[in-house]
């Protein structure tokens, strides 16, 4: 079985990220890059079921700028066979990268898509249900535990109640949650065989998908600067200013 | 997470733009990197060094090693976070393809290695210590050897340990008695004592490889009879597996102010019938091979003080931005609110001068590690010149950086205030672990009678000659900036001063005064480390300018480069200027350290 993981290139974690000064959105010149860490935990998925005997071939897709091949090499860094890059600098929206991500699938024939629940800069949590609605396949959202048996899916996942546990047929898609695995470290022989692994690069009009933008960004901002707390004399003083002030009781 | 190990920012543009580590992709020995490589490598070092070394720093701090059944206990995570490092393939990263390396630059190899030591630099000793051993054994072991103990050092089976000292003999290494019997065999039995050996014993399963100085029976007296071992604690048959206990014995532990989660130990060579020891290379030219592999060690000590007094800056600085008290002086009401500290000029002052320190000091060391790559990958001019500048550099590496980093780590304590001073910061502790840098791998007393009494001269001054040339290119290329009119002044006018200074000095160390001229070897290493820092801010300060004129600059690239071109300023008019009253004192040989006399103490 082939399993295809989208890959996503965000602002590094670590960045203490900043908005432009014209409110357009946020500043990413010069500032360090990463995979995002939920599309880590999906790779690392990935490789333990191809580890397990499961899968055969892990590909990793990218969809954006030509440096994505940076976000791709990390994949492969970490173990996924080969990459594409769909390459475009049209800013992409969820609904876009899911038919970019569906011409991919189509193409590629993956017996399971893995994919991260959401990216940490737009937080959209939407690519992968968009994914599966497209090729109408079964999903399993914020999976924290994947079995693979006899063809079938057993995903459990993190629901408000607790833990919820679906069985699927395959081909799905799964969407990765924090707890799923922790991902390993790209070691330093492995980083260099990653230089060699293949990426094919396809663009959105090779693909027949318009990536258009269907929304429109108005404004982006930071959020308002936390106040400083106030000492309440008593619990009296507390439950009033919760129901006065606060209006929350 | 945000470890504030080392700015990734100052290490990029430190590779990249002064360094222009990119261009050693053109030497076949590196093509098959580009800074895509470099990068992911750095993201690994610093995701383990997050992960498995800085969230255990103080818990190392807080339980140090014990003596337990003979054997030294650590907390279980240095084994983990030893082997993690390994497993990732650092221990092996800078060998050849052949022997499963990946052959990085030296440079990127010291960047990586930064990180770990800035977020624990106690663990990150083991690696340090293994990497320095393969290293040893990789140039002067025999095939056999390297085929026997290599393997072992480079995926992490074992540790090494450097064994030195004698409860006798530290810096005077010329004393030391660790006795080797020739056997029929070929094979030597050590008998001695070793102290402050680092890495001597640990439990993290696996090997330990120690590098033993001592003397053949019937070897010459003094540095000329002494010879190099091998020396396992576990022995090893000829396809590496580990054998029999040798006659290795931990004596007991050393209670260190600092960097306590690296065993310091006290060893017993031959308690019974002696520890079967490897001889490596020729007899008696074991100090020559240990120091040979001193440059490299050596630039790994400064490296270490500077990850620790850089991460003591991002610490101070942090908490300065975060920490409200006070007004400013010109605010008189009190109902308004407090600033952050960073608004008092004092404490930007403190903050200025760790900045200058770290980043100059990181700077240096990054460049001496090029020098490393000069000397392994470039023509045979090129080798020549990284070679002589090297050997001048290093005492400076060491010492210097040991110096200006251990009063980073001061300076972080001051901006904390009463809250530096308590251990619920960490701030206290990089100063405690950074005490030991000016210390060990030679003293500062050492290293600046090396550079006075050695350095300076060999080779007729070739390495003096090479970073006159080098400060006058950077003088050079600075001329044309306007804004950097002041500096190059105060360089060129500081180069001029030295340049007389040890033209005095040369004259005066040929004669009948040389014992006057080194007693005022420490202070003539400090006018020195001075020097070479002021020359690497202005080349700092070179890329900044240049940097501040790109047209796509964002808010925050232009002020890394302001600050960049401030910190340079900083240092160019309230550091560098204070070499001058010491030239004064040093270029008359102020005899005071030399005719005080023990009885007047």
């Amino acid at each position: 079985m082939k399993i295809l993981v989208p890959v996503k290139r965000v602002v590094d974690y670590n960045v203490k990220i900043r908005v432009k000064p014209d409110g357009s959105g946020v500043d990413t010149a010069n500032v360090k890059m990463s995979m995002n860490p939920f599309d880590e935990i999906a790779v690392e998925e990935a490789i333990r079921l191809k580890e397990a005997g499961v899968a055969s071939e892990v590909v990793a897709v990218s969809c954006g700028v030509a440096q994505c091949q940076e976000t791709l090499r990390a994949a492969m860094a970490m173990g996924a066979d080969r990459g594409i890059l769909v390459q475009t600098d049209v800013e992409l929206q969820p609904l876009a990268v899911a038919k970019l991500l569906k011409a991919v699938v189509e193409k590629e024939q993956p017996g399971l898509v893995i994919a991260g629940k959401q990216a940490i800069d737009d937080d959209a949590n939407q690519t992968g249900q968009m994914l599966a609605a497209l090729l109408g396949w079964p999903q399993a959202t914020f999976a924290s535990k994947v079995v693979v048996t006899d063809g079938k899916l057993t995903v459990t996942r993190e629901v408000d109640g607790g833990l919820e546990t679906l069985e699927l047929p395959l081909p799905a898609v799964i969407t990765t949650d924090l707890r799923l695995n922790e991902p390993r470290f790209a070691t330093l022989p492995n980083i260099m065989k990653a230089k060699k692994k293949p990426i094919d690069t396809l663009t959105p009009e090779a693909l027949g998908v318009d990536v258009t933008p269907r929304l429109a960004t108005l404004k982006v901002e930071e959020p308002p600067k936390r106040k400083a707390g106030v000492m309440v004399g008593s619990v009296d003083e507390l439950i009033e200013k919760l129901r006065n002030e606060a209006k929350v009781i | 997470m945000d470890e504030k190990l080392i700015s990734r920012r100052d290490l990029a543009f430190q590779l990249y733009e002064v360094l222009k580590v990119e261009s050693l992709t053109q030497r076949p020995r590196y093509q098959e990197h580009d800074r895509g490589t470099f990068e992911a490598i750095l993201d690994t070092a610093q995701q383990i060094a997050e992960t498995h070394f800085a969230p255990f720093n103080r818990k190392a701090d807080e339980n140090e090693p014990v003596f337990e059944d003979g054997q030294a206990r650590t907390i279980p995570e240095t084994k983990a976070a030893v082997q993690a490092h390994a497993a990732a393939g650092f221990l092996v990263a800078h060998h050849d393809a052949a022997l499963g390396g990946m052959q990085l630059p030296a440079v990127v190899v010291n960047a990586a290695m930064a990180l770990f030591k800035a977020a624990n630099v106690s663990f990150a000793a083991y690696p340090l210590l293994t990497l320095a051993a393969g290293n040893l054994i990789h140039r002067y072991g025999s095939e056999e050897q390297k085929k026997r103990f290599l393997p072992l050092l480079l995926d992490g089976r074992a540790t090494g340990t450097m064994c030195l000292t004698e409860p006798h003999a530290g810096s005077s290494l010329g004393d030391l008695r660790t006795r080797a019997e020739p056997q029929p065999d070929g094979t030597y039995r050590l008998f001695g004592n070793k102290i402050f050996i680092s890495g001597g014993d640990h439990d993290f399963g696996g090997n330990i490889i120690h590098l033993v100085l001592a003397r053949i029976s019937g070897a010459p007296p003094g540095v000329k009879g002494i010879s190099l071992f091998i020396v396992p604690k576990f022995l090893v048959d000829e396809a590496g597996r580990m054998g029999a206990r040798n006659d290795v014995v931990l004596a007991g532990l050393l209670h260190k102010m600092g960097y306590r989660g690296t065993t310091s130990t006290v060893l017993t060579f031959g308690d019974r019938d002696g520890a079967v020891g490897y001889l490596v290379g020729e007899p008696h030219q074991g100090l020559k091979y240990m120091f040979h592999m001193m440059n490299e060690a050596r630039i790994g000590v400064g490296m270490g003080a500077i990850a620790l007094g850089y991460t003591g800056y991002l610490h101070a600085l942090d908490y300065a931005r975060n920490r409200p008290q006070g007004r400013p002086l010109a605010n008189k009401d009190p109902a308004s609110p407090q600033v952050p500290i960073i608004e008092h000029p004092d404490v930007r002052r403190m903050l200025l001068a760790q900045k200058s320190y770290v980043e100059g000091c990181l700077a240096l060391g990054l460049y001496a590690a090029r020098l490393v790559d000069d000397i392994r990958t470039g023509n045979e001019a090129e080798r020549a010149r990284a070679q002589e500048l090297l050997d001048l550099l290093t005492p400076v590496v060491k010492a210097g950086s040991s110096q200006f980093c251990l009063k980073a780590n001061e300076l972080a304590i001051q901006v904390f205030g009463g809250a530096g001073y308590t251990r619920d910061y960490p701030v206290e502790q990089f100063y405690r672990d950074n005490r030991l840098n000016p210390i060990h791998e030679g003293t500062d007393g050492i290293q600046s009678l090396d550079l006075l009494g050695r350095k300076l001269w060999q080779n007729g001054s070739a390495g003096l000659k090479a970073l006159l040339r080098e400060v006058e290119t950077t003088l050079q290329e600075a001329a044309g900036e306007n804004e950097l009119a002041e500096l190059v002044e105060a360089l060129r006018g500081a180069r001029d001063t030295l340049a007389a200074l040890i033209m005095r000095l040369g004259s005066l160390m040929s004669g009948a005064q040389a014992e006057q001229v080194l007693a005022n070897s420490f202070p003539f290493l400090e006018v020195f480390s001075r020097f070479v820092l002021a020359w690497q801010w202005l080349r700092q300060a070179l890329v900044a300018v240049s940097g501040l004129r790109r047209a796509d600059l964002s808010e925050d690239e232009a002020n890394f480069y302001r600050g960049k071109l401030h910190a340079a300023r900083y240092f160019l008019r309230w550091e560098l200027p204070q070499i001058e009253p010491l030239c004064r004192l040093l270029e008359r040989c102020d005899p005071t350290f030399l005719s005080m006399k023990d009885e007047w103490f």
